[in-house]
């Protein structure tokens, strides 16, 4: 590392061998402002102002708020884990929690390998490939309230509704999707993995860029078939980057939102009410004025659940990401 | 010529097995990504001019009543998308003045300057990418509140500036300049701001338009944020303003101004197509 530059001396000085030692320079506010150390507080202004008042402050509120009682007329009351009480005895805190595991799962299930065979087979495209990555990224640049208001037409249920006018041509439906609680889920994540996937193959694409060719040629020197070489070198190649988008993937799926706000609103039957709709509700639903306590409460405790998550989940894969 | 190779060989490539096999499956690879990745947009761009009853009844043909054109200038000036489009731009540009300011000057500090302090504030500005973002709803919401804020602008503008991945993306690329460069500048008597403005800043476009770029977007598709703090119509951006417009517009002009609110960001897509898709910033992120 090169130390900051001050003067252009001290490194022939202290080749010169016999000198008597030189007094330190004190360092006094005026000496700190000469050497540039106000200029650099200056330019560092604009990140401390806006990093203090809307992130680092808000982040030590959030802990302070979860434990008073806070609304916006009255001064917050020091209330101990009462918060914590009240949303672990919500009835609907464990249908919410129910329903972002199986989102998250269904998410995995459909989400995860649609990148990654997409990628694969995308790799090995000689002409035209910028018009692949295009098209498989286009859906992530749409905003995703079009694209949800859009998918909600789509998934009318009538016999005239879009999906269902497809399927009727193969003898299919009509299908319910977002009105009947067996597929309102399933439907939420096939538009959620249509928006998202081509972000994560683009993470994909970048990475087989990067597998060393020499790899592929010394297993075709043993015989590899074409298969073998995706299984015993892409895929291993690609574990780093596999790993950490599973996991982004997960942290990304516990706090849903948009889609069951805008699709369903949680319905029908809850069936749809996810964490973080549960934390809207506490916080902005009621026009009179929210309970923050219980909402920054469950908040909290959904960031502590994936923190402990994504730290067992390295530690238990670190001699596997490393070898 | 080896360097350019994937999975399959030239040998590979040579055999008709292997290239039917993958020809064919890129074949059917370009058709799903056509419905899937264009299909959408398509039926939308059709939908913004036909007719309400068309689309209901016959959702799949091609104007079998004929073109309304009429249903765009309506979404427009009736519906007013024409001042949601215009909030939007604002949330948008600020949005995006706010991260570069932020984030160039304090790429600038940290990496250039080199203060002694820079790994622990480096720290402090990095954890945060730890938070998850819902722990900073509620009391963010509050602290715009005790501001009076509420209904402004700055209230999307600001919190937007406080981006630990802008700066880190920035940090990074200062990093790589040549620090020859800065000294040379110095010992010619150029101070720090002379140095950001007319060396630093000159020699980082690539990197300020990944931001740049990446910023517009985000303020294009943010939906909750804008929806708690704008709750005044007149100041909402599109993303807000269409869910409640379902309700009361009809279907034909609605799916016009859904038409209508995609054009700039798809626009921006095709235009920079190669900062999307080069994955470098993404990727440099992902491998950490």
């Amino acid at each position: 590392m090169t130390t900051a530059p001050t003067v252009a001396g001290p490194a022939l000085a202290t080749a010169v061998a016999p000198r008597p030692p030189r007094p330190r320079r004190r360092r006094t506010p005026v000496t700190w402002v000469r050497g540039g150390g106000l200029g650099t507080v200056l330019f560092l202004l604009p990140m401390l102002a806006v990093f203090l008042v809307f992130s680092w402050l808000p982040i030590v509120q959030a802990v302070v708020m979860s434990v008073q009682e806070t609304n916006l007329v009255t001064a917050p009351v020091f209330v101990g884990l009462d918060n914590f009480r009240a949303v672990l005895a919500d009835p609907l805190l464990w249908t919410a929690v129910r329903n972002t595991l199986w989102f998250a799962f269904l998410a995995l299930l459909i989400g995860y390998p649609i990148p990654l065979v997409a990628a694969v087979l995308m790799s090995e495209v000689r002409r035209f490939k910028g018009l692949y990555s295009a098209l498989a990224y286009l859906p992530v640049v749409i905003p995703p309230v079009v694209a949800v208001l859009l998918w909600k037409f789509f998934y009318d249920a009538g016999p005239n509704g879009v999906f269902n006018t497809l399927l009727g041509g193969v003898g299919l439906g009509p299908v319910p999707w977002l009105q009947d609680a067996s597929t309102a889920m399933f439907s939420l994540v096939v538009q959620a993995t249509w928006a998202a996937a081509g972000g994560t193959m683009i993470i994909y694409l970048a990475a087989l860029t990067a597998v060393a060719p020499e790899l592929y040629e010394a297993a075709e020197l043993d015989g590899a078939s074409v298969w073998h070489k995706v299984w015993h070198v892409t895929l291993p190649q690609l574990r780093g980057v596999l790993l950490i988008t599973f996991v982004l993937q997960i942290v990304g799926t516990a706090q849903v939102f948009l889609e069951p706000f805008l699709f369903t609103g949680g319905g029908p039957a809850n069936s749809t009410t996810t964490i973080l709709l549960l934390i809207y509700d506490y916080a902005f639903a009621n026009s009179l004025g929210g309970d923050y306590g219980a909402a920054t409460a469950l908040s909290l405790m959904l960031a502590v659940v994936l923190a402990v998550f994504s730290a067992i989940y390295f530690r238990l894969t670190r001699s596997w990401s490393a070898g | 010529m080896s360097t350019e190779r994937g999975v399959l060989s030239a040998f590979d490539w040579r055999r008709p097995r292997v290239r039917r096999t993958a020809r064919a499956l890129h074949g059917v690879l370009l058709t799903l990504l056509f419905v899937a990745g264009l299909g959408p947009m398509l039926w939308l761009a059709k939908a913004a001019v036909t007719p309400t009853q068309d689309t209901l009844r016959e959702p799949l043909s091609l104007w079998p009543n004929g073109v309304d054109f009429a249903n765009l200038a309506t979404a427009w000036t009736r519906v007013q998308i024409d001042r949601y489009f215009l909030n939007t731009v604002w949330v948008a540009t600020g949005s995006w003045l706010t991260q570069l300011i932020v984030a160039t000057t304090a790429g600038f500090a940290l990496s250039v300057l080199r203060p002694r302090y820079r790994g622990a504030l480096t720290a402090v500005v990095l954890a945060t990418l730890f938070v998850p973002a819902v722990v900073l709803l509620v009391p963010l919401y509050l602290t715009v509140v005790d501001l009076s804020m509420i209904n402004t602008f700055w209230a999307v503008w600001l919190p937007a500036g406080a981006n630990a991945f802008n700066i880190l993306l920035v940090q990074r690329f200062f990093d790589t300049l040549p620090r020859e460069v800065f000294e040379a500048a110095r010992v010619d008597g150029a101070g720090p701001l002379r140095l950001f403005w007319s060396i630093v800043l000159p020699m980082s476009r690539p990197i300020l338009g990944v931001v740049s770029v990446f910023a517009i977007i985000a303020a294009w598709k943010d939906f909750l944020w804008p929806m708690l703090v704008l709750p005044d119509p007149a100041v909402q951006p599109l993303s807000v303003r269409l869910p409640a417009l379902q309700r009361f517009v009809e279907l034909d002009v609605f799916l016009a101004a859904l038409a209508i609110s995609t054009v700039v960001p798809v626009a921006l897509f095709l235009v920079f197509q190669r900062l999307f898709l080069n994955g470098s910033a993404l990727g440099g992120a992902v491998k950490g």
